[in-house]
This record gives structure tokens, C-alpha cells and sequence, in this order.
């Protein structure tokens, strides 16, 4: 297993995981990922992604979450 | 917001909440808690009222408002829109956070869902930041049960310091035990844990509590109003001004305060942004570490049978392939279930109607009075009823099924990507969805999307979807004039597929009107977004049937008969006041005929789609009624004899399809238009949420005609 520090939620594939390390969305954008929990070290599995590749399904503190690509291109994350 | 009596017609038009206590002494619970947490399932079981519930987050939007008694206190408890927290994004979101920061309630009970309660205290904790008495409310124990997650419910309620209940919505001993704990609370005092924040943000609070405690005394949480005051959140500001008067935000000693304060932050490089950060954060760790030994869940809590669905429900091959199916498949029934009853009550009906006319003529009434009050109002009347009622009673139930399952935000999951497309976003597609069962209520639904640009494009092009009130008509004319009448299951499956197209014209148009909106006047990019997947449940089905005819069907049936009275009485009168030689009616419908004919339709048409201004369910009968007032055929107990009737005064399969167009494409009805009005509070847009679609029907409409025309 290698671990890619810049690695962001967009490369997550279905069925994997990994931790968050950092948020670069700013704005209300920022504030509802903290709502729904996606502080740093939270652990966030890929579901799945909708019929046309985008957004996919993400498994964020229980609940599942759409998130499009672009957004999850602003949460990085550290696969293990 | 669903569909019930009180959100379908006019008392849609939300007019803000107006707390109606029975005596003054009576006590006010707020309701809050996520988006689908069940939360109007427990205010229904705590109040027997029967607020819609629905398993697709955000159909709560607007406050509600019922009535409880325990053996203390009377309550008055206040249902408000889920909300992931008070830091609102939403319009919807604004409304809970409103109510519990500035409504003033005695106490908030915040339901948790038990599946993930870890991120639900994150709102408990922001409540107990500002409301004196909380109390949590575990909902869905069962479910939890169910996937083998074991709640500690006391360890929760000791580091909390306030009292936590665990429920079951559907089962009143727990809905009894909760209130026994608003009871408790309510008079005991309770010490609620206080959130600690790092030691920077401490200070800050520390600084300025002082001077805001001394300006507000007990009226609003001193410790949370600094907090508010340093981060600057631009629509709260607003609030507090509203709540404490303009004068407070001017005061000298507060300013200097705030300055001295924002100082000190600034030197340790905080900036606003970044203080809302750390807070947030330590409220999801606090939450962490409450979570930590009292909740214990296997690795996997995902559910893996919804897992399963999902992966088919979603799937790339198979996604969109089963919308359409679901969708035609609802359609086939509605038709196939609708013909009999339909054909059952217009017989009866008609039959009441030559009792009537012999009762008139034994009682020697006047002939302009049976006229008026048989052949008026009364057939008006049975029309509506035979033609509307049962597609209706057959429809509003499976829709509600769906809903209840919780498939609505999958078909918002499947449809973010075409929307993004079009600038927009996916939860257009749960406001188009709501459209199919009222546009009033579609619109109101629109306070679930964010950004107000897009917000307001799924209140333009929600009228594109038609309601319950035009589907009928889209049946009735598809099924005389391109299925036919043999009653098999080819027919009624050949009458759904049609149907599917006709909507999915409708949903075509959506998105095309959706992306030349975003082009021109709504000018932007779509924002981002996130959208939660419930867990599915299994809808009840005795109660989806009983609600669903009760609360949506005979309020809707209701206000069409209301508005057909009237319609009724208008048309019978036009058609035998005479001018001339020709009546009122031949007048009006000879003007508006040479442009009606433009576009296809013809005078009468179009005058019945004026007059059905009020309620769409209203302008078939309002055809009929013109045509028969015009003509000789009196007797008419079946399509076929409506089609006779039709084409007997000129329609051909274009006028036919020109009219669905048409239907499908023209005015909102009043109601939504009053409704849009309230929501974007603009005359201009209400103004062209009425012009846009009727520019493009009338458009199409030409267009299809004129080349009709010149091909045959």
C-alpha cells in the first residue's frame, strides 16, 4: 500500500477508504462538509457514483453522501 | 413539504408562523433535528395531527404548528425544517435556525437519528449552545437495533447534562416517555455540558461575553452571541438586529469590544473564517468523544441491503432504464386502474342528473332554472368528479409509496449530473418530482436548493411538470384520440407509454429552459452541493392509502368542484345569453377562434384554459360543457361518445396533441402563482414564471401546427 499525500476524494473508487486529511473548499461549501461531520481524520468509504460518473456516493459518519467531483476534488485525503 | 391539505392549494402560501397558544401559560417545544430524521413522524404521534412525512430529506420546509398535554404542562409543539445545523445555508434552513435562536420556545427537543447519532449531536450541541432547556430525542432506536448498533443512552445523557430519550416514532409509550422528560426538564434545573473551544477562542468569547451580557441580560445566550459576533455570519446579523433592536449592534462599548477583540485574533492570524472552522470542529470532536464509549456500531453500519439496491437503483446500465420504467409503470396503473371507476361514476352521476331533471320538471321549475343549476352547474360538476377523481385516488398513493420508500433522492442522485449540464443542481429534480403531485407545493419544496440562482430556476421551470390537475386531461384526450378505446392491456400499457413521452417532453423542456435561464438571467455556475441518501424504508401502506385519499385527493377534488361551480354556472349562462342571433359564449370563442386556431386549438379551448385559471382540473369539462351548450348531442356517458362530440366540432388528432401541448405548456395556476409571488417575493419573476412557459407553449404549439398544416 502506498500513501499519496495529495491524493484527493475524486480518485477514491467504489468500495474503498480512506481518511481525511484537509479541506480546501471555502465558503458555505466549507461549513456544510463541517456539518456533516467531514472534520480532519474523519474515515470516508467510496458507495458508489450515479449513471453518468457524477457524483459519486461517499459513507461520511454513518450516513451516505453525494458529493460531485469538483467538490471532492477540494477534500484530500490519505489512502492507506 | 408534501402533499397534504395544508400545503396543496391555497394555504400552500406560506405566511410565516404565528404561535397560537390555547392559554398563556402553555409551553413551547421545538422540534429540530436533521433532515429525515423523522421528526414530523414524532410530531404527528405527539400531537395526532398529520403533518406529511416523507422519506426524502427537506419535505418539512415551512414551520408547523400542533398541540400536546401531559400531566404538567399544555404544549404547543412546533415541527421546523431539518437542518444540519445553525450555521444555515438554506432557506429552509434559515426558518429552523430562526425559530430556535430567536423563537423563543420554552424548550427544543432535538431528534437524533439512532443510525448515525454521532453526527446529529453535533446540532444537539450547537442547540444547548442557546436554548436553556434541550432535550435529545434517539429516534429510530429500532432501526438502529437492526443493524446491531447498542446506545448508552444514560452514559450520553451524563456527559451531555441534559435528558436523552430513545424512541420509536411509530410507538406511543416512547412518544410518552419523551414527554415525560420535557416535563422533568422544564422544571428541574438541569447543568448542560458547555463545548470547550481552543484556548484562542476562548479568550475571545471571554472578552466580550462580559460587555453583551450586561446589554442583554437573560434574553438571548451571552457565551453564543460573542461567538456569532466574531464570525460574522452575515444573514444572523441580520437576525440579531431584528431581535434586539438596530441600536444594539451601534452601541460604543460593544464595538470597541468587538475591535479590541477581533484584534487579538488577528494577531494569532484567526480570521473569521477559520474561528467558524475551529468551532465547528470542536463540536464534531466533542460529539467524537461523547460517541466513543457509549455508542458501540459494527465496522460495517452501512446497510447491505440498501447497498444492494442502490447498486442497481444507480447503477449505469440500469439507472435510468428503471426511472422510466417506475414512471411508466405508475402511469399504466393510474389508466388501467382509472377506466372502470371512471366509467362507474359517471354513470351514477348521470343518472342523478335525470332524476334531477324529473324532479324539476314535477316540481314545474322554471326551464332557465334546471338550465342552470342541472345542465350548468350540476353536469360541470360530475365531470370533474368522473374524470378527475379516480386517476387521482390511484396516483396520489403509488407517488406517495415512492416517496416513502425513499427512491426521490436517488432520482436526484441519478439526475445531478443533466442538471449540472444545465447550471443546476440535483435537488431540482425533488422539487419536479413534488410538481407532479401539486406545483403550489413544488415550489414551496424549492427552499431545499442553496443557492438562490438555483433556487429560482427550479421555481420557473417547476410549472413544466404537470400536476395531478392536468394529468387527467392528458389521459382523457390520449385515450380517445391515439390509443382508442378497446380496453385491454395493450391499450392502457400503449395510453401510459404516450403519457411517459408527453412528460418526458415536459422534463426535456425543464431542462432546456433550465439551461437557456442560466445563459441569459440567471447568468452563473452551478454552486456545490451535497445531497443525503436515506437509508430505504418500508412505506405503511394502510396509512399511505388512507392519507393520501384523505389529506391530498378529496382536498384537491375539493377545491376543483369549488372552482367548477362557479365555471359552471359562467359558461351555462354565456353559452344561452343571446346576442343576435348567436350566444355570449359563440361570441367569445368566434373572437378568440382566428389566433386559438393559429396555435392549433380552437375559441373554445382556449377559453376553457382561461377559466380553468383557477384550477387546471376544470378545463375539459369547460370544453365539454361549450360543446354541448353549442351543439345537440345531450346525451354523453362515455369517451367514445366525448370523442363523437369532439370531433364533431372540428378536432383532428393535431388539435388533439396541440391541446396537450398546450396543457402541459401555459399559465401556472393561481394558486402557484400566488405561491411564487411568496417565495421569490418579486413581481417580476412571478411575472415571467407566467410568461415563460406560456411564450414556449404558444410557441410549440404554432410551430407544431403550422407545420401539421403544410404536411397534410
Amino acid at each position: 500500500m502506498n500513501t499519496n499525500l495529495y491524493a484527493n476524494l475524486s480518485s477514491l473508487k467504489p468500495g474503498e477508504d480512506a481518511v481525511v486529511t484537509a479541506l480546501l473548499a471555502t465558503g458555505s461549501m466549507r461549513r456544510r462538509l463541517l456539518d456533516i461531520g467531514l472534520v480532519e481524520n474523519t474515515r470516508v468509504e467510496c458507495l458508489g457514483t450515479s449513471p453518468l460518473g457524477d457524483p459519486s456516493a461517499f459513507l461520511i459518519r454513518g450516513a451516505v453522501i453525494a458529493i460531485r467531483s469538483e467538490d471532492c476534488k477540494n477534500i484530500l485525503i490519505e489512502s492507506e | 413539504m408534501g402533499l397534504t391539505n395544508h400545503s396543496v392549494g391555497i394555504k400552500a402560501v406560506d405566511s410565516g408562523l404565528v404561535i397560537k397558544k390555547l392559554s398563556p401559560d402553555d409551553k413551547v417545544v421545538a422540534l429540530a433535528g436533521n433532515p429525515n430524521v423523522g421528526k414530523s413522524t414524532v410530531f404527528n404521534g405527539l400531537t395526532g395531527m398529520n403533518q406529511h412525512t416523507g422519506n426524502w430529506p427537506g419535505k418539512t420546509v415551512t414551520n408547523a404548528q400542533g398541540y400536546c398535554k401531559t400531566k404538567n404542562h399544555n404544549y404547543v409543539m412546533v415541527d421546523i425544517p431539518g437542518t444540519y445545523s445553525l450555521m444555515a445555508h438554506s432557506a429552509e434552513e434559515e426558518v429552523a435556525r430562526n425559530f430556535i435562536c430567536f423563537g423563543e420556545p420554552d424548550a427544543v427537543v432535538v431528534v437524533c437519528d439512532a443510525t448515525c447519532l454521532e453526527r446529529n449531536l453535533n446540532l444537539v450541541l450547537q442547540t444547548m449552545e442557546i436554548s436553556k432547556h434541550v432535550i435529545v430525542c434517539v429516534n429510530l432506536i429500532d432501526e438502529a437495533k437492526k443493524k446491531h448498533i447498542k446506545i448508552d443512552l444514560n452514559g450520553i445523557s451524563e456527559q451531555l447534562g441534559v435528558p436523552v430519550v430513545g424512541t420509536v416514532a411509530r410507538k406511543k409509550h416512547t412518544l410518552d416517555d419523551l414527554m415525560q422528560a420535557v416535563d422533568q426538564a422544564l422544571d428541574t434545573p438541569s447543568a448542560p455540558l458547555s463545548v470547550s473551544y481552543p484556548d484562542i477562542i476562548e479568550k475571545a468569547i471571554d472578552s466580550i461575553s462580559p460587555v453583551i451580557k450586561e446589554k442583554v441580560q437573560d434574553k438571548i445566550n451571552s457565551r453564543w452571541l460573542s461567538l456569532k459576533l466574531l464570525d460574522e455570519d452575515a444573514s444572523l446579523i441580520h437576525e440579531i438586529r431584528q431581535f434586539l433592536g438596530e441600536n444594539f449592534l451601534e452601541d460604543p462599548e460593544l464595538n470597541t469590544a468587538l475591535k479590541n477583540t477581533k484584534a487579538i485574533l488577528e494577531k494569532e492570524h484567526i480570521t473569521k473564517d477559520s474561528l467558524k472552522d475551529m468551532a465547528v470542529a470542536s463540536l464534531v470532536r466533542t460529539a467524537e468523544i461523547i460517541c466513543k464509549d457509549t455508542v458501540k456500531a459494527p465496522t460495517k453500519v452501512y446497510n447491505s441491503t440498501d447497498h444492494k439496491v442502490d447498486r442497481i437503483l444507480t447503477s449505469r446500465i440500469a439507472g435510468y432504464p428503471i426511472m422510466l420504467a417506475l414512471l411508466a409503470l405508475i402511469f399504466w396503473i393510474t389508466i388501467t386502474g382509472a377506466n372502470y371507476p371512471s366509467q362507474l361514476i359517471s354513470n351514477g352521476l348521470f343518472f342523478i342528473q335525470d332524476k334531477l331533471t324529473e324532479l324539476f320538471h314535477n316540481l314545474n321549475a322554471p326551464e332557465w332554472l334546471h338550465g342552470m343549476l342541472v345542465l350548468g352547474v350540476y353536469r360541470v360538476l360530475a365531470w370533474v368528479v368522473s374524470v378527475m377523481l379516480p386517476p387521482m385516488a390511484i396516483f396520489f398513493p403509488l407517488f406517495t409509496l415512492l416517496e416513502d420508500a425513499g427512491y426521490l433522492p436517488r432520482v436526484a442522485y441519478n439526475l445531478d449530473k443533466p442538471f449540472k449540464c444545465c447550471h443546476a443542481c440535483g435537488k431540482q429534480a425533488l422539487t419536479m418530482c413534488m410538481g407532479f403531485g401539486c406545483n403550489a407545493a413544488g415550489i414551496i419544496g424549492c427552499r431545499i436548493v442553496d443557492s438562490p440562482r438555483e433556487r429560482l430556476l427550479a421555481i420557473l421551470t417547476n410549472n413544466f411538470v404537470p400536476c395531478n390537475g392536468r394529468f387527467p386531461t392528458l389521459i382523457a384526450i390520449l385515450t380517445m384520440f391515439f390509443v382508442g378505446f378497446s380496453k385491454g392491456p395493450l391499450s392502457s400499457m400503449l395510453s401510459a407509454l404516450f403519457l411517459t413521452v408527453v412528460i418526458l417532453f415536459g422534463i426535456g423542456m425543464t431542462f432546456l429552459t433550465t439551461r437557456l435561464l442560466s445563459k441569459t438571467m440567471l447568468k452563473g455556475v452551478p454552486s456545490s452541493y451535497t445531497l443525503e441518501l436515506p437509508p430505504y424504508r418500508r412505506p405503511q401502506i394502510g396509512k399511505v392509502i388512507v392519507r393520501s385519499v384523505f389529506d391530498r385527493t378529496l382536498f384537491v377534488l375539493g377545491r376543483a368542484v369549488v372552482v367548477a361551480i362557479p365555471a359552471g354556472l359562467i359558461i351555462w349562462i354565456m353559452a344561452n345569453i343571446m346576442i343576435g342571433d348567436i350566444s355570449l359564449l359563440n361570441h367569445c370563442a368566434n373572437f378568440l377562434d382566428p389566433f386559438a386556431r393559429l396555435i392549433g386549438l380552437d375559441g373554445v379551448i382556449l377559453i376553457a384554459f382561461i377559466l380553468g385559471f383557477p384550477a387546471n382540473e376544470i378545463v375539459v369539462p369547460i370544453i365539454i360543457m361549450a360543446y354541448m351548450a353549442q351543439g345537440s348531442i345531450l346525451e354523453l356517458e362515455s369517451l367514445s361518445e366525448m370523442k363523437s362530440l369532439f370531433v364533431a366540432n372540428g378536432w383532428t388528432w393535431v388539435t388533439a396533441l396541440c391541446t396537450m401541448l398546450f396543457s402541459l405548456m401555459h399559465w401556472p395556476c393561481s394558486t402557484t402563482l400566488l405561491t411564487i409571488k411568496k417565495e421569490t417575493g418579486s413581481l417580476k419573476w412571478t411575472a415571467i414564471a407566467f410568461l415563460l412557459p406560456t411564450a414556449m407553449g404558444l410557441l410549440i404549439c404554432f410551430a407544431f401546427a403550422q407545420i401539421a398544416r403544410l404536411f397534410l
